[in-house]
């Protein structure tokens, strides 16, 4: 998949001065692309002077960066200990039989892809499952397939 | 830009803002907090501005989108001001009710109004409400109560006057001595005295000094500071100035996870609008200090709360921790000394100097002053943030403003302090939740997650949920915690999985003292707890899943099957419906049945069920 290259210079030119700012600028870089894309971060090792093997040590070792493209919508689960008491490895259990994907997986439509995360920090409505931006708050099993099937519908009427 | 404003200008513009607003005039807050945005409160707000609009009462009534109230089990939230009316779980088709009955006709619509869950009463005003009436406000008053994206509410609510004094009526000295004779000890979970920290970063001969808030909220269980953040702004950006004037530095740094974009965007919209005032820059307020923040996003590393990790994060590098010394405090961030503190030290430091030392020492107990801030979470009737004087008994704080366990359960442990906390079980809930006396339990304050356990929850699974946990976010630069904590999660999963044998608890307990001695930083050395606690208090729900292979919770799957009663069962069918592998059969109006060998123990028909018919054996 080729990228925009124009929009990768001006993305590191607006979040990084130099070789310091290299997380704020693959984040950046992130937030647009949904993973880091191997040409994007060329780019960077250029502009701010960095090389390659520091990139992509940084890149293994923070856990939002990925490095693989995902799908185009990301559900994340949250395991957080609130969640994790009320039961949110039974959502990903559930995700995983409406979609197929096990965390960490994309579906092959490349449609959906599945995370975990560890705290989003709104554990008074624990569980919490989202849907790119969107947060879902006291979740249940029950509830797992129709907010995915919700997400997509939404979808369809923005493109209409 | 303006102009830089001079202290007696910026009373002036204090002033000139509260005259020009109406105390009569009716205020909606609509509580725009993480949590009651996730319920929609953002469209409860935008019908709000728009049945306003439509109906021409802009200068009638006041519409605000606030920070967390800090009740978000009731949300979406909305206060109604000067009365302070509170109405819960709000939703877009109840604005028209609300504008019509309470706004217009000064009515109170009742079905919005909280119900006591004891006295089964509908509460009207906020203050009456056990929740909030049993707790002492400071750095959660004003969330919830000003527009967080808005300087002058906070400016009203007498904000950046702290910033003035220290200035123009205090020196650096007076303004460290002051922090030092309150003795407040850094809200980061260690409880260190901030003062002496600040101290020593003086000390140090340097041309720069940098200042860090440490906003890497990474505790599963806790979000106490994204709720500062989001509801407060500004009260940090001045802790920051005060205690860069003290220590005389130049440059903060608020480091922030980026799984928290609310909050981010209020801490930069902050201080943009600190910059135009001219509090952030150069000579504040015509003095002749200079100080600036920039926000540095954090990437999903647990480590990276740890300072020497958070550092090396900082400068854009790998967030592995070093070995201290040298403390940040004497090479820092690019060598230079470097003072770190946690949100709720710095948005203390205002309230200290606008208030004085003794006033905060007449809040908590003598050793463990102020206030702390738990996020009560879990199994329990009110969650949400809440801010009570240090000191306060784990039972008064779970029964008395938590308002106990739902559904009649039994409290079995709270768990604080995040994955390097303990369980305390219910006999010792009469303890004081303070530094000192959650250490001398096996467990830390840290940063305030309170996490309640019903006699549902499995210490065992428990104890393997928090070594998942740290065995996921070791960096792996120390091999006892790496390796250590791999294993010792193993032993717990096997234990959890039906294979555990005698003589685990004795390996396992002599694994966690290596992990701890031979560990570099805070996570390591902490990784154990939550399995030593947990063996400490529950050794005997360890024992029943090792010897009888049984799971007294009701949580391991392996060692549970499900089961369907008669006569509870009255054969409406929505538990086959739900079972996601087809395990339940039985016909209309019968007792249902669970084929045990189909069935894969997710527990949807036992949350589905209205009769409570579904068991676990």
């Amino acid at each position: 998949m080729a990228i925009d290259i124009i929009k990768v210079e001006t993305i590191i030119e607006d979040h990084a001065q130099n070789e310091n700012d290299l997380i704020q600028a693959m984040l950046a870089i992130q937030e647009e692309f949904h993973y880091l894309p191997p040409e994007a971060l060329e780019k960077i090792s250029a502009q701010l002077n960095v090389p390659m093997i520091r990139i992509y040590q940084v890149a293994a070792f923070y856990k939002v960066f990925k490095l693989e493209p995902r799908g185009k919508h990301i559900i994340t689960v949250c395991n957080g200990t609130a969640c994790h008491v009320r039961g949110s490895n039974m959502l990903v259990d559930q995700v995983d039989r409406v979609l197929k994907i096990a965390p960490g997986e994309t579906t092959e439509d490349q449609e959906f892809t599945l995370e975990e995360v560890s705290c989003l920090g709104c554990c008074a409505i624990a569980p919490v499952l989202t849907i790119d931006d969107k947060r879902y708050g006291n979740m249940s099993v029950s509830k797992v397939e129709r907010v995915i099937k919700k997400s997509v519908e939404k979808e369809a009427v923005a493109d209409d | 830009m303006t102009e830089r404003i001079l202290p007696a200008e910026l009373e002036k513009q204090r002033q000139q803002i509260l005259s020009a607003r109406d105390a009569s005039r009716p205020v909606i807050l609509v509580c725009g907090g993480t949590g009651c945005r996730s319920q929609e409160s953002g469209q409860v707000a935008e019908s709000f501005r728009n049945a306003i609009h439509d109906q021409g009462l802009d200068a009638k009534v006041e519409l605000k989108t606030t920070g967390c109230h800090g009740f978000c089990e009731q949300g979406p939230l909305v206060v109604i001001h000067p009365e302070k009316l509170v109405y819960t779980h709000v939703k877009p088709k109840d604005v028209k009710t609300i504008i019509s009955e309470t706004i217009l006709n000064g009515k109170v619509v009742d079905r919005l109004l909280y119900t006591d869950p004891i006295t089964e009463k509908k509460i009207v005003h906020e203050d009456e409400i056990p929740f909030y009436k049993q707790q002492t406000r400071v750095l959660l008053k004003n969330s919830g109560a000003i527009d967080p994206e808005k300087i002058e509410d906070y400016l009203v609510s007498g904000g950046y006057k702290a910033v003035s004094k220290a200035l123009f009526e205090m020196n650096p000295d007076l303004v460290m001595e002051e922090v030092k004779k309150a003795n407040l000890r850094g809200r980061g979970g260690a409880g260190f005295p901030a003062a002496i920290k600040w101290e020593l970063c003086r000390k140090e001969i340097a041309d720069q000094r940098y200042i860090i808030c440490n906003a890497d909220e990474g505790d599963p269980g806790a979000f106490q500071d994204r709720g500062i953040i989001e509801g407060n702004p500004h009260s940090i950006l001045e802790g920051m100035i005060l205690g860069a004037y003290a220590i005389g530095a130049s440059k903060g740094f608020i480091y922030i996870r980026h799984e928290y974009p609310l909050a981010v965007n209020m801490i930069k919209k902050a201080i943009l609008q600190a910059r135009e005032y001219g509090f952030l820059g150069d000579n504040i307020l015509g003095s002749d200090f200079s100080f600036d923040v920039e926000v540095q996003l954090g990437a999903g590393a647990f480590v990276c709360g740890e300072e020497t990790a958070m550092m090396a994060s900082i400068e854009g590098r790998v967030g592995e921790p070093r070995t201290r010394p040298p403390y940040p405090a004497q090479s820092g961030l690019w060598g230079k000394p470097t003072n770190i503190n946690n949100v709720k030290t710095w948005a203390w430091i205002p309230h200290i100097i606008n208030n004085g030392a003794d006033w905060f020492a007449s809040i908590g107990n003598d050793k463990n002053r102020g206030t702390m801030i738990f996020s009560l979470v879990g199994k329990i009737n009110n969650t949400g943030l809440v801010e009570v004087p240090m000191g306060i008994s784990i039972r008064e704080l779970i029964e008395g403003i938590g308002g106990g366990v739902p559904k009649g359960k039994k409290v079995k442990a709270v768990q604080t302090g995040g994955p390097s906390g303990g369980c305390i079980p219910e006999s010792l809930f009469d303890l004081p939740m303070d530094y000192d006396s959650l250490r001398d339990a096996g467990s830390i304050m840290g940063s305030g997650g309170v996490i309640v356990m019903d006699e549902d929850t499995c210490m065992v699974d428990t104890a393997r949920y928090f070594l998942e946990f740290c065995k996921f976010e070791s960096c792996g630069k120390c091999s006892a915690c790496r390796e250590g904590v791999k294993r010792m999660w193993e032993i717990v999963d096997y234990i959890a999985r039906g294979y555990g044998e005698e003589g685990d608890l004795e390996v396992l307990e002599e694994l966690a003292n290596a992990v701890k001695i031979g560990s570099l930083c805070g996570l390591g050395q902490t990784a154990p707890n939550p399995v030593l606690t947990t063996l400490k208090y529950f050794r005997d729900e360890y024992e029943a899943h090792i010897r009888d292979k049984k799971c007294p919770a009701g949580v391991c799957k392996a060692l549970i099957t499900f089961e369907i009663i008669d006569p509870e069962c009255t054969g409406c069918t929505l538990c086959a419906r739900y079972c996601p592998v087809e395990a339940i059969s039985g016909e209309k109006g019968k007792l249902h049945v669970i084929d045990e060998s189909i069935c894969i123990r997710c527990g949807v028909c036992r949350d589905v069920c209205n009769f409570n018919a579904v068991v676990v054996r």
